[in-house]
């Protein structure tokens, strides 16, 4: 056991000081992601007690508890479930294994920690709804949560807890496990299918391409979240109505939310959903303790680098997705970022569009077009190089992307009311508005910021310049800067 | 000549074994081929192309969508530094300098005698351990100037050989399916209707 309140040295990051866990209960165990260790501590009791069902039941336990997405969308798994037509076959089960939203740290943890936890909830999600085989797609750049995996899986084969026949029953599945390759946007999960299918990990049109409907090889296709699955094993082994007494009506359970950036103890913390406030999680002593060096809370990215950011006006702002939205922002991936006193917004924002705008994948004009722009010019605003009208600009080439209102957060200081999420978009994806997300906040609750980058210059080193002295003799003066 | 050796030859039928079609098998045999080129050869793609039944043109067309397939040699250790927010705002760019100052070379290039190529990189999943890198995807957490400096030192002196691997090499332990316990993969076209468990129970 480990003292309550200390990161755990082998699961980087991790504080374990939060009570109930439903995902990161394994964790405090160093051995925590082998099948001894596993089977010692009720692994596959909610496997046990899914197969003591039918699939029908199952499915509606997973309904009744309301397991909302983990991966972003914060949709809900039963109801996702449910959309599948049911009269096509096969159906598959896609793993999103791809964590890479700025910010986003807990999936990797879950695969690194727990493998036999995901490998769990993935068979139940199998079993309640009849997907005939599961693709488990983790990011590439993750090499230590493959070996995990891929150990964990063969053990479990081995065990008859994976494969044909499982625990001798009727139900059989295999997990493959799958390499991504590095790409941000693969994540999503129309293009996470394409390039599961083998092609550039673009993203296809939804409709017609919602993935329960028309998903991998054109069948009904299940994508979920690591962290959604990992919850499963819980939810059949304490059912449904414990799992809802926990957290808010609407947003039951727990989550895993990685902090980052100027706080005492940045970690991830498994929170209980729905009812812990920004302020419980950035000040709370048994979260992040406060602002590094006491400074003062500049703004913070309640959900991952995509998410319109907050100031400290929305610490009170509880982890519920209607709440978030309603304040002009959104919970995402369960990342906060977290900036102090002594940030440079503009310069915070440009790291976010980079990333963005780098991780186009090319198919829509403004998004293309648009990110690379956005960075381009915030980078000579950034560099004292932009001109007043740079600003202007940055929002006109937003609005190509997000016409209409840009959500963001209210600002007395500012007298500004917030607009809420979500906005309007010309793109096939989010990333197009992700790249512009962080400059509209920036530059919407910081407008000063960006003021005094255009009336300061970087130095320009001049070449020295011939002047013609009193004397009249004509001698170099030297460089001027 | 094929151009995998014979174990990975093995090894490429076994996985494109595991997928209803085998161009799903793509990004995982050009990973197969990095691990034993140590970056990805019009060759290998081309073999690749024939193995899934794709043609090399659209085997190209999917590696070089995906960041981690290299398509010229690079150094034995790829050291990654993450730029994205959570690093940056604990001095990445800071890191990034020193680093570019240590090794003689500015980010995207290679040290000359072929041991180490730096890059700048992406969100990492490790935002609260900023700031981050990689050395062959491996994690290094809240890295500083004097830590930067011993990993390079010990890299180049062979001492963390154990722990991290060439360029290329991904998990060291791969999946294996027993084929007596396994269900195998079966194309789409030839399924026709719900799987056993759910047929005999009732569908929901
Ligand atoms: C650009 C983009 C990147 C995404 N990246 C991820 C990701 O890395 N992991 C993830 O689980 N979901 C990601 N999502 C959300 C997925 O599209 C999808 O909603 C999610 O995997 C569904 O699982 P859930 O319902 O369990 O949350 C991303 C979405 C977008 C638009
Ligand atoms: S919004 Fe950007 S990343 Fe998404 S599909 Fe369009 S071009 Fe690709």
């Amino acid at each position: 056991m480990t003292d309550i309140g200390t990161p755990i040295d082998w699961a980087p990051g991790f504080i374990a000081n939060t009570t109930p866990k439903i995902v990161s209960g394994r964790f405090e165990f160093e051995d925590s992601f082998t099948i001894e260790r596993a089977m010692a501590t009720g692994a596959y009791n909610g496997l046990k007690a899914a197969l003591a069902k039918t699939p029908a039941a199952v499915h509606d336990e997973v309904r009744g508890a309301t397991v909302l997405g983990r991966g972003g969308a914060g949709f809900p798994a039963g109801v996702k479930w449910g959309f599948m037509p049911p009269d096509k076959w096969p159906r598959y089960l896609v793993v999103n294994g791809d964590e890479s939203e700025p910010g986003t740290y807990k999936d990797r943890l879950l695969m690194e920690r727990d493998p036999h936890q995901l490998i769990e909830g993935c068979l139940i999600a199998c079993y309640a709804t009849g997907l005939s085989q599961c693709f488990l797609y983790v990011r590439g750049e993750m090499p230590l949560a493959h070996e995990r995996i891929a150990v964990a899986l063969n053990d479990a084969y081995e065990a008859r807890l994976v494969g044909k026949n499982i625990l001798g029953s009727n139900f059989s599945v295999d997990i493959v496990l799958h390499w991504g390759a590095g790409a941000y946007v693969v994540g999503e999960e129309t293009a996470l299918i394409e390039s599961l299918e083998g092609n550039r990990g673009m993203p296809r049109l939804k409709p017609p391409f919602f993935p329960a409907a028309v998903g991998l090889y054109g069948q009904p296709t299940i994508v979920n979240n690591i962290e959604t699955l990992a919850n499963l094993p819980w939810i059949l082994s304490n059912g449904a109505q414990a799992y809802a007494e926990i957290g808010s009506e609407s947003s039951p359970g727990t989550r895993l939310v990685a902090v980052s950036g100027h706080v005492k103890r940045p970690g991830v913390y498994e929170i209980v959903n729905g009812l812990t406030t920004f302020r419980d999680l950035i000040y709370g002593d048994q979260y992040c303790k406060g602002i590094r060096d006491d400074n003062e809370l500049k703004a913070f990215v309640p959900g991952g680098g995509s998410a319109p950011w907050f100031t400290p006006e929305q610490l009170d702002v509880p982890f519920e997705g209607r709440e978030a939205s309603a304040e002009g922002s959104m919970l995402g991936s369960g990342a906060v970022i977290v900036m102090d006193e002594t940030t440079d917004i503009p310069t915070a924002a440009l790291s976010l569009t980079k990333f963005y705008a780098h991780e186009s994948c090319g198919k829509c004009v403004p998004c293309r077009e648009g990110g690379t722009w956005l960075e381009k010019i915030l980078t000579r605003v950034v560099k004292g190089q932009g001109s007043p009208r740079d600003l202007e600009l940055l929002l006109e080439v937003g609005a190509t992307i997000c016409p209409g209102d840009f959500p963001h957060a209210s600002s007395s200081r500012l007298g500004l009311e917030a607009q809420p999420f979500p906005y309007k978009m010309t793109t096939i994806c989010f990333v197009g508005p992700s790249a512009f997300a962080p400059i509209h906040s920036a530059l919407t609750l910081f407008p000063e910021e960006f003021e005094a980058k255009l009336t300061r210059r970087d130095t320009i080193p001049l070449m020295s310049m011939p002047v013609a002295d009193a004397t009249g003799t004509d001698e170099s003066v030297g460089a001027v800067s | 000549m094929r151009f995998f050796t014979s174990e990975n030859q093995r090894l490429a039928t076994e996985i494109i074994g595991r997928y209803p079609k085998a161009r799903s098998a793509t990004i995982p045999l050009l990973h197969l081929a990095q691990e034993q080129h140590g970056w990805i050869s019009d060759d290998a793609m081309i073999e690749v192309g024939r193995l899934v039944d794709a043609t090399p043109a659209e085997v190209k067309g999917t590696a070089t969508f995906y960041e981690m397939f290299k398509f010229a040699p690079v150094g034995k250790y790829l050291i990654n530094i993450c730029g994205t927010m959570s690093c940056q705002l604990l001095g990445a760019d800071h890191l990034m300098h020193h680093a570019e100052t240590k090794l003689g070379v500015v980010a995207g290039g290679t040290t000359e005698d072929g041991l180490f190529t730096l890059e700048h990189a992406e969100c990492q999943a490790a935002c609260t351990e900023a700031p981050t890198l990689q050395v062959n995807y491996r994690h290094q957490y809240r890295v500083t100037t004097e830590s930067f400096d011993q990993l390079v030192d010990d890299l180049a002196a062979g001492n963390l050989d154990g722990e991290i691997p060439p360029h290329g090499t991904l998990g060291r332990v791969r999946q294996a399916i027993p084929a007596d316990k396994s269900v195998g993969a079966v194309p789409p076209t030839e399924v026709d209707g719900p799987p056993v468990w759910l047929a005999v129970e009732g569908a929901s």
